[in-house]
């Protein structure tokens, strides 16, 4: 082997960046671990792309975790068919960019009952367009484990869940027999059907996750940056009003004025907010003196208390 | 000692403020902390207040709190320890199960809080907790002055190498702000924690359902208090490194995208390293030169500790997962026996002569483990001749390896002196321990870190067990300890035994 052989094969990436500041170091570092230490332990790993800014970190964080090779699993999409319009054109441009290999899942029977958030609540929905078509997806896979964007303190029960979140074949979670995980030694051993879900991002907050965005220059769906956008009111809630599914109730119009999106799921029941952040800086100086959580506009988190958790243990992310 | 006295040996251990806030601006890597105590002490109304006052909870969480909770207290917050307690059983049975991690930060840097449980049977919570911390708040109410609780919490946060202690002396204003009150408390714990060889120490009189010294000064009751909030002390304690010792690689996988590029990767889990360093590979104990440091952003010209790299050496070497990576001075230790400090985490307890799965780094294999004592929890003394480790029992063990294995002591390296052990059966996760030393492969005089002595027989497996059995045996295992070898393996350990003999 010629050693100018093996030096003309690492191209490193033309970008030049400040290095980052040792916070996000630590952090990037700590999930980088965790990418490499699933990908060699388990059979079949997968990465949940859910197209939002905590997913293009993680596939950010993952592409620099196999480098120089490639990224050795597949990205799964739920897609519910409700995203909105700008999600999917995004997540179909960075699958062709970065050479990933992209699963997308519709579950068929949702889609043949015509169930959508507007007909059967947000509760049924989610459990059928995500949690169910998820454990559809993940079965037809026959993936061992499954990489997620969660971050512990996004709610309250996720700031007890572990790293490597144990799953029972039919995907529940049980959040009173969890596996202690001490120091950084993950155990990855799990029986035929057992599954483990992963999270490199658990000790990130919202703040590290823009910041981090922020450092690496890392795309995003354009939805999370201030622009004049259609919308209607309901339920307390702005809802953006471009996708000809959604029907004006009576007393309804549509409003014209400068909002963005904190968070990305499903348009009919992701709230925006009203903002002029259109850029990264402004976005983070926004979110800086925000007084409310990032979950705030997500209509399937304010069921109840706990709801979170009842969603968790039956098998949604 | 006379309160003037005692006061000034309470303070001298605080890190003077004005030096050490340089050393902040360099170090902001998110500091790890652990909060011990029970609800009596106030532990979720004072991490509540963290939260709180650094603005870590928001408004919406809030008015959940306040939905659920349907109270407020007389002060007009939220009830804290329904923020705290994240999950159903929990709200239900109004206790803390688990652990749950907490973040907030400041303009100078950032935080990470395991928060756990403070009875002794959740033990095991706590050193989940413990074992990624750099720093522990003990809690102790001023009313009732230092508990055996406070005593017991110290201990294991000492036994998991946590070196930097926090004393929160709460409810300061239900003694009336009392200084002889404080400073008796923080007295007598610093004796206590100096004999645990905590050095670093730090005594704050608060009030947390009031927020006094905790991120808000408490300066208008304690006009006699001079030292940090608790939060300006969380602002200057250090971050752990293991930068110092000896370069250390467990390699997690290998990446080969051609015919011409082999790396491995892994996390750096002690000391530094740059391209043209000697390494050895062990166990293997192959040597090669560093050629190239790789990572997404640039080939770099040195790693530190906690550094997520890709290494590419000089020539083609049998690397494969499991191997640690070392530098050729300052090797870790390498053998098949092994002493260390355990804690069982699971009902079942840990069985002797059971084969575990213990995995360490990246490396993961069978071992035995033979218990020699129990820590009490009640006294602080080591109990001999433990036999079974029952769930949340701290025990000193014998680790014994089919394969060659490597450590370092814990008390040097944190990542490469821990272990966790993993049932066969179960698959669970049920003991994480710290290795402590390496024992002698052969027969001989061993003589432990603490002192102890004891002399060494390897017999073959079926006189090893008659002789193990009788009741003289037993009464003398302080002294004697016996290993199953057959005469092919100590032949082989006679020839590549080298200086172990």
């Amino acid at each position: 082997m010629s050693l100018s052989a093996q030096e003309t094969e690492i191209k490193n990436p033309p970008v030049s960046r400040p290095p980052l500041d040792p916070h996000l170091k630590a952090l990037e570092n700590e999930a980088i671990h965790i990418f490499r230490e699933v990908a060699a332990e388990f059979e079949n790993p997968v990465m949940l792309y859910s197209i939002g800014k905590d997913s293009s970190v993680l596939l950010h964080l993952a592409r620099k975790a196999f480098y120089p090779g490639r990224v050795p699993f597949p990205l799964l999409h739920v897609d519910t068919t409700w995203k909105f319009k700008e999600m999917i054109e995004f997540r179909d441009q960075i699958a062709e960019k970065y050479d990933l290999d992209l699963v997308v899942h519709t579950n068929k029977r949702g889609r043949e009952e015509n169930i959508t958030p507007f007909t059967h609540g947000s509760a049924f929905y989610t459990d059928v367009m995500k949690t169910e078509a998820l454990k559809q997806a993940l079965d037809a896979g026959g993936y061992d484990a499954a990489f997620g964007g969660a971050r512990r303190d996004e709610e309250a029960s996720r700031a007890k869940e572990r790293i490597y979140s144990f799953r029972t074949p039919d995907h529940k979670w049980d959040p009173r027999n969890q596996r202690p995980e001490l120091w950084n030694i993950y155990n990855g051993m799990i029986k035929k059907g057992e599954s483990v879900r992963a999270f490199p991002l658990s000790n990130w907050t919202e703040v590290d996750i823009w910041r981090y965005i922020q450092a690496e220059d890392i795309p995003l769906v354009p939805l999370y940056y201030a622009a004049e956008r259609p919308y209607v009111e309901r339920d307390g809630m702005m809802i953006l009003a471009e996708d000809p599914r959604l029907e004006l109730k009576p007393g309804e119009e549509i409003q014209h004025g400068s909002i963005r999106f904190r968070t990305l799921g499903c348009f009919p029941l992701t709230g925006a907010i009203r903002s002029t952040a259109s850029n990264l800086e402004e976005v983070i100086a926004e979110l800086e003196i925000a007084t409310v959580s990032e979950r705030q506009g997500r209509a399937i988190d304010r069921d109840q208390s706990g709801s979170m958790e009842k969603k968790k243990r039956e098998g949604y992310f | 000692m006379s309160a003037t006295a005692t006061a000034n040996a309470a303070s001298a251990n605080v890190i003077p403020f004005a030096e050490s806030a340089a050393r902040v601006s360099r170090d902001t890597r998110p500091l790890r902390l652990i909060t011990c105590g029970s609800v009596d002490d106030g532990k979720s109304t004072l991490i509540g207040r963290l939260l709180w006052d650094t603005k870590a909870v928001k408004e919406d969480q809030a008015a959940t709190l306040a939905r659920d909770s349907g109270a407020q207290n007389d002060l007009g917050l939220p009830d804290f320890a329904l923020l705290l307690d994240g999950l159903q059983a929990e709200r239900e049975q109004g206790i803390t199960i688990d652990v749950a991690y907490r973040y907030f930060s400041t303009d100078r840097r950032s935080f990470i809080v395991a928060d756990t449980p403070g009875h002794e049977q959740y033990t095991r919570n706590m050193v989940t907790g413990a074992s990624t911390a750099d720093l522990a708040i003990l809690l102790a109410d001023a009313r009732a002055g230092l508990l055996e609780q406070t005593r017991r919490h110290a201990t294991i946060a000492a036994l998991m190498g946590i070196r930097q202690f926090v004393l929160a002396v709460n409810k300061i204003d239900l003694v009336g702000y009392d200084k002889a009150v404080f400073e008796k408390i923080s007295h007598e714990f610093r004796e206590f924690a100096l004999a645990l060889g905590v050095r670093q120490i730090t005594a704050i009189p608060m009030s947390a359902l009031k927020g006094e010294n905790v991120v808000l000064s408490g300066a208008s009751g304690m006009p006699w208090y001079e030292g940090p909030t608790l939060i300006e002390a969380l602002e200057l304690a250090t971050s752990r490194s293991t930068q110092a010792g000896g370069f250390r690689l467990p390699v997690q996988r290998v990446v080969r995208p051609g015919e011409s590029f082999r790396g491995y990767q892994g996390t750096v889990a002690g000391g530094s390293i740059k391209p043209g360093d000697s390494v050895a590979i062990l166990p293997s104990g192959t040597v090669a030169n560093v050629k190239q440091i790789v990572t997404f952003d640039l080939v770099r010209n040195a790693a530190v500790a906690g550094d997520a790299i890709t290494l590419v050496l000089d020539r083609q070497v049998d690397v494969a997962r499991g191997d640690l990576i070392v530098s050729i001075d300052g090797q870790p230790m390498t053998g098949t026996s092994f002493d260390a400090q355990l804690v069982a985490l699971q009902p079942g307890g840990l069985e002797p002569g059971k084969r575990y799965w213990l995995k360490s780094g990246s490396r993961r294999q069978r071992v035995v483990i033979e218990p020699i004592s129990q820590l009490d929890l009640q006294t602080g003394q080591w109990k001999p001749h433990a036999s079974v480790l029952s769930m949340n029992a701290i025990g000193k063990v014998h680790l014994s390896f089919e394969e060659q294995a490597v450590f370092d002591p814990y008390e040097q390296n944190r990542a490469t002196g821990a272990f966790i052990l993993i049932d066969p059966d179960t698959l669970n996760t049920v003991a994480g321990g710290m290795v402590t030393a390496r024992r002698g492969d052969l027969g001989g005089i061993h003589r432990g870190r603490d002192g102890e002595q004891r002399v060494v027989l390897s017999l073959p497996a079926d006189l090893a067990e008659q002789l193990m059995a009788s009741d003289l045996f037993a009464s003398r295992r302080d002294e004697t300890e016996i290993r199953r070898m057959t005469s092919a393996e100590a032949a082989e350990l006679f020839s590549d035994a080298g200086s172990d003999i």
